[in-house]
């Protein structure tokens, strides 16, 4: 397995806050495999969100190289970032994040609009929403929706641009244990039907059993990795 | 992103909050409509005011003493100053001369009397002023020669003082007392800019002089009424009365005791008067426009603040900056267009009822809502929502994605 998707070379982060200067990230190195389930751990204040943010491009490491399905992320600017995360990145978050206002199906055709996509917009949509099992809710909008199916609908929205990354931040956080399986077995099925690699950042140990490598951050460096 | 679905989906955001959107179209409507209301009913008072002076016929030239600074021994206009401008080898280019003089006067018939503008007039007035008589016959010369007591009513005074106007013809009034005998009643003139036309009366200008409206000297008149042969002549015949009366009152070049006034000139400075006016009102209205537009950016920046995490989800998901720039200027124009058109509505039915109040009250007076406004109105109000939402929208595009994720 020598073809990595992400390749992250001495990821430094520093936030300057009024005067004091919080060094998130100290000094990670790591490489991802495609098609890998990894999951990122630690406690709070490690370091784990601010990876997932530089990981999923939403922000920008200040030391350090980072590489993305064979770009260097790093050196980009806002718009470039932009289109990077649309193309090569799918976000599922904790609290769902969907578009109040909008059917389930307007949430999953949005990442396609951004993408510029206009023919053919709604079948990829309506494919990608079948395929995370959501039945026959699409027009519903999300105050109508279960919570599990709130995340499907995410994960549904997440893939929709066949990305080379899925980052699941705390994906079943807000789901209970039994409807949390289910969306566990949804995103691995996802990684083994579609291949597309996923990394989850989780506080659950139960989760992270599940994945076939664990990353374990302390105070902005890897304590462990198994 | 294409054009259609940013609307789509700035009409679902602002029907979202439906009694906000339309409060913050509120300002919009009030300010579009105020300016489309001003600016409709003061073109139609212009139209209103230029109408009763033309109405007034294109050759005429009015005289009229005045007093200027720095002449010496000003004299009044007379009855011989009329009759010098009359003369046709001084004055070639003047048809006709219709001294008057001007009154207020009691008139009374019976029990019931009205006080009214009386003119002392010569026999000429009808042609000069364009006035037709609905019964009768207006003052002859032999009646000016004789001073006799007749007196001509306007429909308005007939109507007051008897109730109607059919065959007053041989009625005896009194003017001050004195008994007149009515021989003509005017057709209406309609209400203009300067008062009620219909409302007075006219007697003999040698009558008026001798036993109703006493001046000093006793053969100075008011004003003089000077029709020139045609509106060509116009100018020809000022220069003639400027020369007539210069030499006659022995003033020195450019400081006259008179001024002379043509029907262009009255037109003129009645066009500056409602111009300024309707700019004026038109200001006051476009401050409440631009009130309504600080409306629009109050109301988007707190839709920017409430929208932070949408807007952090939608640049996680390859939302550019111009995206988000786009959907919240269209939600600001959107919002500016809609009120523009509702003000564009309003504003036309406020100055249809003004223009039906202004009838019913005797003033005929139609506003005219020119296109010209409307596309003033819409294109003003679409610019405040956009000028108005750039600031927003600029703000919520430059939001980092992380910190917009993490806020509630």
């Amino acid at each position: 397995m020598d073809n990595p998707v992400i390749v992250a070379n001495h990821l430094a982060k520093i936030y300057t806050m009024g005067k004091v200067e919080v060094q998130a990230l100290v000094d990670v190195t790591l490489k991802i495999d495609r098609g890998e389930i990894v999951s990122i751990m630690g406690p709070s204040g490690s370091g784990k969100s601010t990876l997932m943010n530089i990981l999923g491009c939403l922000d920008l490491p200040s030391k350090g190289e980072y590489i993305l399905d064979g770009e260097t992320v790093s050196t980009l600017n806002d718009d470039q970032l932009a289109s990077i995360r649309n193309r090569k990145v799918g976000f599922v978050f904790q609290s769902f994040n969907l578009l109040t206002r909008s059917t389930a199906l307007t949430n999953v055709e949005l990442p396609l609009r951004y993408a510029g996509i206009t023919i053919g917009r709604k079948e990829i949509a309506l494919e990608a929403l079948e395929a995370v099992g959501l039945g026959p809710r699409i027009y519903h909008k999300p105050t109508e929706l279960s919570g599990g199916q709130q995340q499907r609908v995410a994960i549904a929205r997440a893939l929709v641009n066949k990305p080379a990354i899925l980052m699941a931040d705390e994906p079943t956080g807000n789901l209970d244990s039994k409807v949390g399986h289910e969306i566990m077995d949804l995103l691995l099925n996802m990684n083994k039907e579609r291949g597309t690699t996923l990394i989850i950042v989780t506080h659950d140990a139960e989760v992270a059993a599940q994945t076939q490598r664990v990353i374990k951050l302390r105070d902005g460096l890897v304590e462990a990795e198994s | 992103m294409n054009f259609g679905q940013s609307l789509l989906e700035a009409l679902e955001s602002l029907s979202a909050n439906k009694l906000r959107s339309s409060l913050t179209m509120l300002g919009i409507v009030i300010g579009v409509g105020a300016v489309i209301a001003m600016l409709s009913i003061g073109a139609g008072a212009q139209s209103t005011i230029t109408g009763s002076i033309q109405g007034i016929g294109s050759n005429l030239i009015f005289v009229m003493s005045q007093r200027t600074e720095g002449v010496l021994n000003p004299k009044p206009l007379t009855v011989e100053d009329a009759q010098a401008i009359a003369d046709p080898l001084q004055a070639p280019s003047i048809a006709q001369v219709a001294p008057t003089i001007q009154g207020s006067l009691e008139i009374t018939f019976g029990r019931k009397s009205v006080t009214t503008s009386i003119s002392g007039v010569t026999g000429n007035y009808d042609l000069v002023n364009n006035e037709t008589l609905y019964e009768g016959d207006f003052i002859s010369e032999e009646q000016i020669y004789e001073r006799a007591s007749v007196v001509v009513l306007g429909p308005t005074t007939a109507q007051n003082l008897f109730g109607y106007v059919d065959g007053l013809v041989g009625q005896t009034v009194r003017l001050n007392g004195q008994p007149f005998r009515v021989i003509g009643v005017l057709n209406s003139k309609g209400g203009g800019s300067f008062g009620n036309q219909d409302d007075r009366a006219l007697v003999p200008l040698s009558t008026a002089q001798m036993r109703l409206i006493h001046r000093s000297p006793n053969d100075r008149v008011d004003s003089i009424t000077v029709q020139a042969i045609n509106a060509e002549s116009v100018i020809a015949a000022t220069d003639e009365i400027t020369q007539i009366l210069q030499s006659r009152h022995r003033t020195a070049v450019g400081a006259d005791d008179f001024a002379i006034f043509t029907q262009q000139a009255i037109l003129n400075i009645a066009n500056t008067i409602t111009g300024v006016l309707t700019i004026f009102l038109g200001g006051i209205a476009a401050i409440s426009l631009l009130v309504g537009g600080i409306g629009i950016m109050n109301i988007m920046l707190v839709s920017v603040t409430e929208r932070t995490r949408e807007i952090g989800l939608r640049k996680a998901l390859g939302g550019r900056k111009r995206d988000i720039i786009i959907q919240f200027l269209t939600e600001s124009s959107m919002l500016s267009l809609m009120g523009g058109l509702i003000g564009i509505f309003l504003g036309w039915l406020i100055s249809v009822i003004v223009g039906k109040i202004a009838s019913a009250s005797g003033t005929p007076f139609t506003p005219v809502v020119s296109i010209n406004s409307i596309l003033l109105a819409t294109l003003f109000s679409t610019a405040v929502g956009l000028f108005f939402g750039i600031y927003p929208a600029t703000r919520a595009a430059n939001l980092e994605p992380v910190e917009a994720l993490r806020s509630e």
